[in-house]
Formats: C-alpha cells, structure tokens, sequence
C-alpha cells in the first residue's frame, strides 16, 4: 500500500501543488498557511483538486484526467483532523464506533482501546475531556473505521511536552505495527525529521 | 373546574395548533435548510416570502387562503375535485391559517440553529465513511434538535393565539373553528360574558406558560449532551 498523489489546486493568484509517492510515513512540512491542511483535505475528498491524481494502493480515489472524483465516504480515509472533531452529542463510546466497519481485515475494538489506553473514557462526554485524550479518540474513532491509510493533521500541536511524546511513540507504533501509508502534517522541523523517512516540503 | 363547552373550547385549540405545527415543520425545516445551505438565484426572493406572513396584516393573509381554498379558488377547486372537501368554515381550515401564521417563526429558530452546526462535523462524518443521509440523520439533526424544538413551541404558541387570518379565513364557527382567541373575542361581544372571558384567558395564559418551561426543559436536557433522539 502506497500513495501516489499529485495534486493542485489555484486559489485566485496562489496555487498549491503537491507530489507525494512511497509507503510507510510521509511528513508534508511547510510554514503555517502553506496548504499543508488543503493538501490533507484533497485527499479525503472534502475538496476537489483542479488538476492531478489520488491514488493509494493501486486504487484511483481521483482522477482530473478521466472526472474520477469518489465521495469522502466511500474513500476510507483515517482522517484525524486538527481539531479533534468529536460528535459533542455522542459519548467517546458511540464516537469511536461512529465508522467502525466489520469484515476482513477490520481492527480489532478492543486492542485498539488497549493500545490508546482509552478504557477509563468510554463513558465520557467530549467535552469533558483534556486535549491530548480528546487526539486520542479522535485517532481511536479514525482507526476503528478500518482506513485504508491514515492522514494526520498537526497530531502534536497544542500539547504539552508529555502528551506529545505520549503520541509521537503512538504514531511510531501504528507507522511499524499496521503498515499502513501514513501523510503527517506539521509545520515543527525537529517533529518532521524524528517521524518521517520521507519529507516532502511545500 | 370547567364546563363541558370550555373544554370543547381548550380541546379544539390544542388540536387545531398541534395539526397546524405538525403539518407546517416538514416544509419548515426544508425551507430552513434550503435558506442555511442553499446557494440559488432567488434565495433573497425565497426568505422574504416566506417572512411575509410575519409582517402582512393577518386579515389579509386570511383573505388570501380564502382567495385560494374558495370553491372557485385553485387550491379550493382542485381539494373539490379530487377529494369533495372544502376547508372553509372547518377545523381543518383554521389549522391551515394557523400553521401559515406559525410558519416563519419555525423557519427562523430552525434555519438559526441549522447555521449553528459544525460544519467540519459533518466532514468528520463523511470520512468517517457515512454517506450525506447518515450524516445528516446522525450529525446535523442530533445537533440542531435544539433549534427545532425551539421553533416547535413558537410556532405552537402562535398557532394557539391566531386570531386574524383565522376569522377571515373561517370565520368563527363554535365547535369547528371557535378556538381560544376567537372565543374570547365572542364572549367580550356578549352581555354578562365576562366572567368566561376571564376564565379562557386565564387558560390562555397558562398553555403559553407550560409550553414555554417544557420547551425550555427539553433545551436544557439538549444541551447536555444527552441522546435525544
């Protein structure tokens, strides 16, 4: 599994184009503003490039040339946004198991708890939890939706020392243990060279 | 506690404004959408119509549901044609005046509420593998539930106090149209009425009170996040 993605997008006079190939994780690093965000976006399909392609395992999500476009929905994209984005009106137990899909291959509900150490929120509400465990639900609920590759936007941002480290050695882990293809975003050198083996800049 | 016609009275405005807010909050909500989400040529056109029974003298929308459901009307002929009924001077008939009435308040409390939604919810939803329709049932409905209950229990007030478009539409037909407004207006034309004046308006007051606290209840148990749906 691997993405070959070259996309592009023209905002009046500003453009945004990006070319990402390979497996494992791939770190897109630019400054705040850069697109990094756009990029992530067109490959979930939340936003239509204007020209290019979005493949990711062979499979072709998006194809300017041929008016390919798949809904966000049938794209399985782990997508875990920068905000967390939990549903406010649902508890961390119905949050995690909003696209959780049966069938081979699909994660197992369980280890996924285990290994994000989620078992003492399950009966929370949303807001009641802290920023770095509301990034861990979030990356819970994008796992159990059985994706087919991960996006990660800013994953590190507004944490303090200790939870960064607490999901920089998650995200280490899940790039090693489930082989899939991994598009992380920052805008922090040191995080973007301790994670990625591949480091497109844009 | 109260006689049997009072009752009649009470129980002809509940129905009457609980058919006309019943009827009236599908299309509420579909226009409320559409003017949320909507981009469309006419947009402008499609919110100032449906504003219009908030702000044209009552009388004269009433007169214009005459207009329309009269035998000779097109909406009149067309219920006479296909369903040999007639609305006028029919319960049905002052529900339908009612809900008009009500409709714009529902749009304005559910469209409000429909904008208040996390729009990046909803995309969180559709990479999360749901489809529009999921996302919609189980995102943007949970959580403009609020705002809908909200218009629900203006527009239900409203129905109850419609009195304008009601008696020139239906005019006041005791047990068919004769709801809480109308019947008060009758007993403050009648000599030695006031003491039934008294006692409706009293109950008036009180079914806008209880509307009011329930609907604040449901708002609150909304907003704390619990399952409502």
């Amino acid at each position: 599994m691997s993405f070959d993605v070259d996309v592009g997008l023209r905002r009046g006079d500003a453009a945004i184009a990006c070319r990402i190939e390979g497996d494992g994780l791939t770190v897109l690093f630019g400054p705040s503003g850069a697109g990094k965000t756009s990029v992530l976006n067109m490959v979930a399909g939340l936003i239509s490039p204007d020209f290019g392609h979005v493949r990711v395992g062979g499979e072709t999500l998006f194809d300017a040339a041929t008016g390919l476009d798949l809904p966000p929905e049938r794209r399985r994209a782990g997508y875990v946004f920068q905000e967390a984005r939990l549903f406010p009106h649902k508890r961390v137990r119905a949050n995690l198991l909003y696209g959780w899909r049966h069938g081979a291959g699909a994660v197992d509900v369980d280890e996924t708890i285990a290994l994000l150490g989620l078992a003492a929120l399950l009966d929370r509400w949303p807001r009641t939890l802290s920023g770095g465990e509301a990034r861990r639900v979030a990356i819970g609920r994008a796992l159990l939706s059985n994706p087919r590759f991960l996006l990660l936007d800013e994953p590190l941002s507004s944490l303090d020392r200790a939870r960064r480290e607490e999901i920089m050695a998650l995200i280490e882990r899940l790039r090693d243990a489930l082989g899939l293809p991994i598009l992380l975003v920052t805008h922090d050198r040191d995080e973007a060279e301790r994670l990625g083996k591949r480091i497109v800049e844009i | 506690m109260l006689t049997p016609e009072e009752w009649g009275i009470v129980a002809l405005s509940l129905k009457v404004g609980g058919v006309a807010v019943a009827a009236s909050l599908p299309p509420a909500f579909a226009l409320a959408w559409l003017l949320a989400r909507g981009r469309f040529p006419g947009k402008v056109l499609l919110d100032a119509l449906v504003h219009l029974p908030l702000v044209v003298p009552p009388v004269v929308t009433g007169w214009l549901l005459l207009l329309a459901f009269a035998p000779a009307g097109p909406i009149g002929a067309w219920l006479q044609d296909w369903f040999g009924v007639s609305v006028l001077f029919r319960w049905t008939g002052a529900a339908i005046a009612a809900g008009v009435m009500a409709l714009p308040l529902m749009v304005r409390a559910i469209r409000l509420s429909i904008e208040g939604v996390d729009r990046r919810l909803e995309q969180a939803a559709r990479t999360l593998g749901a489809g529009r329709w999921r996302s919609f049932r189980t995102v943007t409905l949970p959580l403009s539930l609020p705002g809908v209950i909200a218009g629900v229990v203006l527009g239900f007030a409203r129905a109850l106090g419609e009195f304008g478009a009601t008696i020139t539409f239906v005019s006041n037909v005791p047990g068919e149209t004769g709801t809480l407004p109308l019947a008060i207006y009758a007993a403050l034309q009648t000599p030695g009425g006031e003491a039934l004046v008294l006692r409706l308006a009293g109950i008036s007051v009180l079914l806008s009170l209880v509307a009011l606290i329930a609907s604040e209840l449901i708002a609150r148990r909304a907003g704390r996040g619990l399952h409502v749906l």
